[in-house]
């Protein structure tokens, strides 16, 4: 069977979406030089969707936010869309998500609207090639770095493969949804008490783990901030420590922020929370005007639930 | 002080060995994160003013694991580190909050420009974004609260003051730092790796132009 050529033309960008970037698992290890990890934000749906075509997890996807791209096939290949249900087609037919589909040269993948999700995941067999940066392929638009040279993508972009896709290309492979993250409106996201969550008085920390808090229109891959009941800190200014994703800041307006892939990687505010790994993918679903609550959860019975999540990538064969 | 230790979230933790900005402590963080890098499992580990933040792979180490570790390294005589470079960095001393700073500090502007440009700093740590280097101690009478709501927008080059801290924004981000000046030397360089000008335990004179 005839092979794909490395840095092979396979998709054409003929409506970019709103926000459509190239991610990977991200460059973690620059922390110590300002450089957030970046990557895929919720790091579960680009896995799966790298699984179902035959991927390793960390090649490079599509990340789409809120609406989703027209991408036309250039050759043949094998996609799978993940994450938030923007409805896929192919051809102006709804394909299935958590699905590797096969696309036909000439055919189109398209979205036809929002059900649920705030970003989904497309992976095509072999990975997307992209600009490399400090060791990964994810766009980091601050400094306009990885992907496709460092920028969203825009109409007339031509997306190419990283390396040959594995063959034959097998299409129908599916993570069922009782394996999926647990998905949906106002999730309760688990969380550690963090550093400086002593810090909080009586009646915040009850308001912390009772309230809900809305995503305000602050929220990006950044960040987002939150409102919600306000909190109040006991203690001295901090001195800036070095953060993660998943950690919630409690600036002095008393509204938290949860840090997300591109997070700032140093920072003074109290940390008074750390949303485990297994609970990030739910978060990054979340649209400024959705609620989110947190459920507190120790460091072991968080380990084990992301452990359960990445067995289900496993199941995938 | 015996060191404190946090998890932040289920694959990251906090070790704190102080609360002051100094020297000596800084170094010893700085000793510390480079032994915990050579673990394995441990992944990353970022060296703050006075803690370090340890990144960690679960499945190759633990929480306790490097409670232990970090127990066991302190007890060891610090490492005297490499003294960094020195860098000169020109500032034009007009930023929007000069006036209200030096009003807050009951200083005039100029007296403000001569005490900040007077010290050599350290690089305590280089975070928040790409190139941007924390640097001190600030001399006592420049010390003022950070602003209480941050700008959305700082333009890169702004030389900022808070607390015992000063730095130089080397991107346009949000900050909630004291901007009294402006420097045209870039700090974030895309295509060095790293990608910073200013490295931890380097050394910073800044000269007014």
């Amino acid at each position: 069977m005839a092979r794909t050529s490395p840095a092979e033309p396979v998709l054409r960008v003929e409506k970019p979406g709103l926000l459509t970037a190239i991610q990977d698992l991200g460059r973690p290890g620059h922390r110590k030089f300002g450089v957030p990890p970046s990557g895929a934000m919720d790091r579960f749906a680009l896995a799966a969707a790298n699984r179902l075509v035959g991927n390793p997890d960390g090649a490079a996807g599509l990340e789409c936010a809120l609406n989703g791209p027209v991408l036309l096939a250039l050759q043949p290949c094998l996609v799978a869309v993940t994450g938030a249900d923007f409805t896929p087609c192919v051809n102006g037919a709804e394909v299935p998500l958590w699905t590797g589909v096969y696309l036909a040269a000439g055919e189109r993948l398209s979205f036809s609207g929002r059900r649920w999700g705030a970003r989904c995941y497309v992976a095509v067999a072999g990975g997307l090639a992209g600009a490399r940066w400090l060791g990964s392929l994810a766009t980091y638009l601050l400094v306009e770095k990885g992907g496709f040279a460092g920028r969203t993508l825009e109409a007339g972009d031509t997306l190419a493969l990283a390396g040959p896709a594995p063959r034959p290309l097998i299409a129908g492979r599916h993570l069922s949804r009782r394996l999926l993250p647990v998905y949906g409106r106002a999730p309760a996201l688990a969380a550690v008490p963090g550093p400086h969550h002593a810090r909080l008085d009586r009646a915040s920390r009850t308001s912390l783990w009772k309230s809900p808090f809305e995503v305000s229109r602050d929220a990006d891959r950044m960040g987002f901030r939150l409102q919600g009941p306000q909190l109040q800190l006991r203690g001295a200014e901090l001195l800036s420590i070095g953060l993660t994703a998943g950690a919630v800041q409690l600036p002095i307006g008393g509204q938290p922020i949860l840090l997300m892939a591109d997070h700032q990687t140093a920072g003074g505010y109290p940390v008074i929370l750390g949303v485990t790994r297994a609970a990030l993918p739910l978060a990054a679903q979340l649209l400024p005007g959705e609620q989110l609550t947190f459920r507190e959860s120790s460091v072991s019975e968080a380990q084990d639930e992301w452990r359960r999540l990445r067995a289900a990538l496993d199941l995938i064969a | 002080m015996p060191e404190k230790i946090w998890p932040i979230g289920d694959a990251a933790l906090l070790v704190e060995l102080g609360s002051r900005i100094d020297t000596a402590l800084n170094s010893r963080c700085h000793a510390l994160a480079a032994a915990l890098e050579k673990r394995s499992g441990v992944r990353e580990a970022f060296a703050g003013y006075s803690t370090v933040t340890v990144h960690y792979d679960p499945d190759r180490t633990s929480f306790s694991a490097i409670r232990s570790a970090v127990a066991k390294l302190l007890k060891e005589k610090p490492r005297v580190g490499p003294s960094g470079r020195l860098h000169r960095i020109p500032v034009t001393y007009d930023g929007p909050d000069l006036a209200e700073s030096a009003d807050l500090l009951g200083l005039a502007a100029a007296d403000l420009v001569r005490l900040h440009s007077q010290p050599i700093y350290r690089v305590f740590m280089v975070g928040f974004v790409p190139g941007f280097a924390y640097l001190g101690p600030l001399p006592p009478q420049l010390q003022l609260p950070r602003r209480r709501v941050p700008r959305t927008h700082v333009p890169a080059g702004s030389v900022a003051i808070a607390g015992e801290q000063t730095g130089v924004y080397p991107l346009p981000t949000p900050g909630g730092w004291h901007l009294i000046g402006r420097t045209s030397l870039p700090m974030f360089l895309a295509e060095n790796d790293p990608p910073s000008l200013l490295r931890p335990g380097d050394r910073v004179k800044f000269h007014p132009v």
